[in-house]
């Protein structure tokens, strides 16, 4: 699914990372637990997480996970933004909750990484 | 190549700045980037033990042409029970360890899982060294 996608799908807000740049997301996760999302090994999914501090976007780097929706309008620090800028994580914010993220991007086609 | 690093008890906000310099300069040598995602992954989590658990320590990592051996040293409390704290989901963290997303007793088992070489030694009162290595 196309980075654009998810933004128009979820009404997210882009606060970091370059959205210009060619994100095609194959699978989603949700987890606010960090050595849980460190467990996965997959590639070009996007973590949806209620987790906004700066070892998020460290586990994110480590993770090699290429774009965060925070979800439930919790917000990323200017720490956050700045880290993220830097490693490349594209962060999003969104009004709807980790349910509501995760069940409109299931039902138009966003596969689960379990 | 040789590169070390202090790491401070407590300080969450640093945690992760070993693995991202060793991360870059992986990747500046080119190595597989499947292999660089499980070190980072294993020096990450060990960077979080001792930052969450320890009084801190530091970290050594050595890249030599065929890997990169790394050496994660803390001055104490040390591990009561080895065994039990590689169980995964054994875990002492406290609630606020757990606020940042780690303390679920997963970090010792990734680093297992993570890493070619694995050896962890400890001495209560004195430190906990960790010891790994990946092949590249
Ligand atoms: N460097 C360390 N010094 C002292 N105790 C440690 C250290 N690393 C790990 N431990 C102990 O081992 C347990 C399990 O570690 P780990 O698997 O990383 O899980 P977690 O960090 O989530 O608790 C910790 O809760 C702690 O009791
Ligand atoms: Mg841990």
């Amino acid at each position: 699914m196309k980075l654009s996608e998810i933004i128009e799908l979820t009404n997210a807000k882009v606060v970091a990372g370059d959205t210009e740049k060619n994100h095609n997301l194959l699978r989603a996760f949700s987890s606010d637990l960090m050595s849980d999302v460190l467990t996965l090994d997959t590639e070009h999914i996007l973590l949806i997480t209620g987790l906004a501090n700066l070892q998020l976007v460290r586990t994110a780097e480590m993770a090699d996970i290429e774009v965060v929706l925070l979800a439930r309008n919790k917000r990323a620090t200017p720490e956050m933004i700045e880290l993220a800028n830097e490693t490349g994580l594209v962060l999003l914010e969104t009004p709807y909750s980790i349910y509501r993220s995760g069940g409109v991007l299931f039902k138009n086609g966003l596969a689960p990484v379990y | 190549m040789k590169l070390e690093f202090d790491i401070a008890s407590g300080d969450f906000s640093k945690a992760g700045r070993a693995s991202s310099r060793i991360k870059k300069m992986l990747k500046q040598l080119q190595v597989d980037p499947k292999v660089i995602k499980r070190i980072v992954v294993a020096i990450y989590e060990a960077e979080v033990n001792v930052v969450a658990h320890s009084v801190g320590g530091k970290m050594l990592a050595e890249i030599d042409g065929t890997g990169i051996t790394v050496i994660v040293q803390d001055n104490g409390p040390g591990i009561e029970d080895i065994e039990k704290a590689m169980q995964e989901g054994y875990s002492t963290a406290t609630k606020a360890v757990r606020n940042m997303g780690f303390g679920a007793g997963m970090g010792l088992p990734n680093i297992n899982r993570n890493t070619d070489e694995f050896t962890i030694e400890s001495e209560l009162g004195v430190g906990t060294v960790l010891t790994f290595r990946n092949n590249f």
